[in-house]
């Protein structure tokens, strides 16, 4: 036990070493107020992600509420067969049957955008690439070995990687070889709304909290006016 | 005026419990030096965040469960599904960061004015004490969250102990209750951070401030103002409590909200310094997230016990680093008080300190590498340097000479002069100069001389400006 913690120490004194490379991540754009693609991307969630990934910090009532979707609608269009809206975004695959598939239990994804950021997502879910000697065949340039399979190499179809030779120096460009149902355009706007999805699971407050702010700061801009006239009325006979 | 049944009832209690006695002793009149500056709101402000924290934190234990299983999970419903639970959370986790700052711009800023030299000794070690109460509350309810950093930035500190030798095994097994960090180990950490540490912490705010008002706050100019007192005992330089530095820390108060309020509304993470992003995944014993760094406060002395390559002689270093704060008053050989009126090495050396204390704290974020380990020992030795060798640099400090006073006090000398001056000016006023004319006998003898007549115009201007001065004493 106590060489086991001395590693963990040393592990946790040298760490960086162990640290990704740093590739450089493409910007997700992130908007909150659009309902439209939140709205295509929770679909997009539940045709692509649920069947592995579960969401449960959260229900469909809570999406249908925040993205102005009518809760009929939700049920019929977006959550899938045979779910109650006030279910959480639970996954059907059975534990057990993800360890012995991957390796792994798929991660939780209701937290993903906050703890990997929308930038890392946008990039990780572009940049699946293959690899004909990896154990799935493919393999990722943002998260290296990663368990996951690409889910969506039908709509974005495959591709390879290429090293290229610029002044600055060697860096690794993926081609598209086969296209997918996609094109490259549309593609980025799918991983787009997706992302922006898992951005606005990641909290649901959040434009709440950006609206209740404005008053809140306005509010403490006007008592500081008062309190400060307050003060020099008190304070004009100190010298 | 009859007395209400209200003011009756009012007066039964203050006639067996002495509110009046205690509030007219610390607040109207308890007499603080009337220059207090910008350093000076830190103090009240720190009370206002352990307040925040109290009442946030009674409200989060309403719906959190220290449990290993269900922790995570309470703590994203309380976030989703308890009605304004975000507000709460963020105002506990804001706090927390909010606290450090504040506590170490009050710690700051007593180094700077000499506010731990004599007679305030007891009221520097009393803080120096809330510090490492505060530092143990921060790091248990770290642990609360039960995310991966959570788990492994106290399975790195908890070890910490194992590096003492002969006991430091057991002495780590005993803290943890189980071999790693578990659900016996969240459990105690609950209990210590919601009841055992707050109440240790109250008890010693309470002594902090019945030392402070034992012996009276310092100021910017480092002099006493129990030295210099006016006829009726007040201190020349000090004014009431309250109102005066109540409602100057009303103005404090709103100033920091305001920064309070667009941290929880607009940035809770701080860019993962007061949430860090890691902590958004569960804990899991087996997966070693790939750089396990401290939340922000504890980066400096963190960044103290990596740069020793021993582990632990850096255990030792990083309890020294806490330890020589709390030996200040004894270390700093100057008798001057504040940086005002003091020599120049003792500037130097603290701003060298300061820059060396912010260095280490942002080394303590930083994945380790050749470069970083390297300014880490030299701004090591610097932090060390400026207290252990303050005993040498600050005997023979070339200081200023400290005014006695702020205020100018008149003696009844000088006092008798100004009056004497001003005589002649109030008769000259009051009385108006008029020509006589008189005949004596004959017309051919008229003369005519001046003569002194009380002057009703210029009467009734003087008592008019006694009235507009006696009014506005009243005011």
């Amino acid at each position: 036990m106590k060489n086991l913690i001395v590693l963990l120490l040393l592990l946790t004194l040298s760490f960086g070493v162990a640290a990704s490379e740093g590739i450089e991540l493409q910007e997700a754009d992130i908007d909150l107020s659009d309902n439209a693609s939140l709205q295509r991307g929770a679909q997009h969630f539940v045709t692509y992600c649920l069947g592995c990934h579960s969401a449960k910090h959260i229900r469909y009532l809570r999406i249908a509420l925040d993205l102005g979707v009518d809760q009929k609608k939700m049920l019929k269009d977006i959550a899938p067969e045979g779910a109650s809206i006030y279910d959480q975004l639970h996954s059907a695959m059975n534990k057990h049957d993800a360890e012995k598939w991957f390796g792994t239990q798929p991660p939780d994804l209701s937290l993903i955008a906050r703890s990997r950021g929308a930038d890392w997502l946008y990039t990780y879910l572009k940049s699946y690439y293959i690899e004909p000697n990896s154990p799935r065949g493919v393999n990722n340039l943002v998260f290296e070995d990663t368990a996951m399979p690409n889910p969506l190499w039908q709509l974005q179809g495959e591709q390879h990687a290429e090293s290229r030779k610029t002044i600055w120096g060697e860096y690794t460009k993926l081609v598209i070889e086969e296209p997918g149902t996609l094109s490259e355009r549309e593609f980025d706007h799918f991983v787009n709304d997706l992302v922006n999805f898992l951005v606005y699971v990641g909290e649901p407050v959040q434009l709440e909290r950006e609206r209740i702010g404005k008053y809140v700061i306005f509010f403490l801009i006007m008592f500081l006016v008062i309190a400060y006239l307050l003060k020099k009325e008190y304070w004009k006979d100190v010298h | 005026m009859k007395p209400t049944r209200l003011t009756e009832c009012g007066n039964w209690v203050l006639e067996r419990f002495p509110v009046t006695k205690f509030w007219n002793d610390h607040m109207a009149h308890y007499y603080a030096p009337k220059n207090f500056n910008f350093w000076y709101f830190f103090g009240s402000l720190a009370l206002l965040v352990l307040v925040n924290q109290i009442l946030t934190g009674i409200l989060l234990t309403m719906n959190y469960k220290p449990d290993a299983k269900l922790a995570f999970d309470s703590v994203e419903y309380i976030m989703r599904d308890v009605p304004w639970g975000w507000l709460v959370r963020y105002m506990h986790s804001t706090g927390a960061s909010a606290f450090f700052i504040v506590i170490y711009l009050h710690m700051f800023r007593g180094i700077m004015y000499g506010s731990f030299k004599h007679p305030r000794e007891l009221i520097w070690i009393f803080g120096m004490l809330i510090f490492l109460a505060l530092m143990a509350e921060a790091f248990m309810g770290y642990l609360l969250p039960w995310g991966q950093m959570s788990y492994w930035g106290a399975q790195v500190i908890i070890s910490l102990f194992s590096a003492i030798p002969v006991i430091g095994d057991d002495l780590s097994l005993w803290i943890r209750g189980d071999y790693v960090i578990a659900d016996a180990t969240l459990n105690r950490f609950f209990a210590f951070h919601v009841i055992a540490v707050p109440l240790v912490l109250l008890m010693l705010v309470f002594m902090h401030l019945v030392a402070l008002h034992e012996v009276g706050s310092n100021n910017p100019d480092g002099i006493e103002i129990k030295e210099s007192k006016d006829p009726w005992g007040h201190p020349v330089d000090g004014i009431p409590f309250h109102p005066y530095y109540t409602v100057k820390d009303i103005v404090g108060v709103a100033v920091f909200l305001l920064f309070f309020a667009t941290v929880i509304f607009y940035m809770p993470e701080m860019g993962g310094y007061f949430l860090e992003h890691a902590n958004f995944i569960p804990a899991d014993p087996m997966k070693t997230p790939e750089h396990i760094a401290p939340v922000w406060y504890f980066t400096p002395f963190y960044s103290i016990l990596r740069a020793i390559p021993d582990k632990f002689a850096g255990v030792i270093a990083m309890g020294s680093s806490i330890v020589v704060l709390f030996l200040l008053p004894w270390l700093d050989r100057c008798k001057v008080k504040s940086i005002r009126y003091r020599g120049g090495i003792f500037k130097k050396a603290l701003f060298l300190f300061v820059i060396s204390f912010l260095a280490l704290g942002y080394l303590g974020t930083q994945p380790v590498t050749p470069v970083a380990t390297t300014l880490a020992r030299l701004f090591t030795t610097i932090y060390f340097g400026f207290f252990l060798l303050m005993p040498i640099y600050t005997r023979w400090e070339k200081t200023k000479p400290v005014p006695r006073s702020l205020t100018k006090v008149h003696s009844l000398e000088e006092q008798l002069h100004t009056l004497e001056e001003q005589l002649p000016a109030l008769i000259q006023e009051i009385t108006e100069l008029k020509p006589v004319v008189t005949e004596i006998g004959h017309p051919a003898f008229k003369s005519s001389f001046f003569s002194r007549r009380p002057n009703p115009e210029g009467m009734l201007n003087v008592i008019r400006r006694l009235a507009k001065k006696a009014k506005g004493s009243l005011d």
